[in-house]
């Protein structure tokens, strides 16, 4: 299994094995720490959400053809005012432009591809690398109201 | 009706059938399959089937529990039935917003006004 020693910015690196007690303890510990931070329910709601489906694509498209219990690796940084997620995965990877829109009339009725366009509307920046097999997503903590 | 590791809570009401979430919240995908199924069992069961999915205790749903909603929508409509959506988080219907699925389900409020939607 490759390290990516290239990529040694982010604070924790966890490899994930598909466990749902594994990823819900994970999320728990992050939330966590973002309210001790004071992002808000709706911030911490997007990083959520946007973990959860970053994952899930991982393993349901990028393991899809992997033997079951291929690791994920999920890396993050948790800071006051940003927080950065990695999530990789060992497999082909994809071309993210070719995925349909999911809200156009003609796929509207499609029971998935949404993952992407939930990430990109909740987080701040949102870039893959590699083959397309590396997402790194970073949420800024919105201003507080005046 | 539910069964013994049922995730649902159900219920009739006249002609209709309440369906309430016991987890907070809804990612993990063998639940959401298990769900799915569940509820299609209630559909098939019936023609012109009534179901009110309430969403009370949601606080998390994933892109996947999106997916098995529009299968459940496509179910009903294919059996002549009505759907309904209530109790939805604000935060949770953003989400439908910006899946622009908020067009596709008949959302209501609270149960009371789901229930007096159906026709």
């Amino acid at each position: 299994m490759s390290h990516p020693s290239h990529h040694p910015r982010y604070d924790v690196s966890v490899m994930l094995t598909g466990d749902r007690a594994q990823i819900d303890q994970i999320e728990q510990d992050i939330m966590a720490r973002l309210e001790q931070f004071a992002y808000t329910k709706a911030s911490r709601f997007a990083v959520k959400l946007s973990i959860e489906e970053a994952v899930a694509n991982a393993f349901n498209h990028g393991h899809k053809h992997l033997p079951p219990g291929v690791p994920v690796r999920l890396e993050y940084s948790l800071a006051p005012d940003e927080v950065r997620v990695a999530v990789e995965d060992q497999g082909p990877g994809f071309v993210p432009a070719d995925v349909p829109d999911p809200t156009m009339d003609e796929n509207i009725e499609q029971p998935s591809g949404r993952g992407i366009m939930l990430i990109r509307a909740y987080m701040s920046s949102v870039a893959f690398s590699g083959t397309g097999n590396r997402i790194e997503m970073t949420y800024k903590k919105p201003a507080p109201k005046a | 009706m539910a069964q013994a590791d049922s995730r649902l809570r159900v219920r009739r009401q006249d002609s209709i059938t309440l369906v309430e979430f016991i987890d907070r919240n809804i990612l993990d995908e063998a639940n959401i399959q298990s769900i799915g199924e569940e509820i299609s069992t209630l559909i098939e069961a019936e023609s012109g089937p009534k179901l009110l999915i309430s969403f009370s205790n949601v606080d998390h749903l994933s892109s996947a529990a999106l997916g098995t909603l529009i299968t459940i929508r496509n179910k009903v409509r294919d059996r002549s039935g009505q759907l309904r959506l209530a109790n939805i988080d604000p935060q949770i219907y953003e989400v439908f917003v910006i899946t622009r699925l908020h067009k596709m389900f008949s959302i209501h409020e609270t149960t009371d006004d789901a229930l007096k939607s159906f026709e």
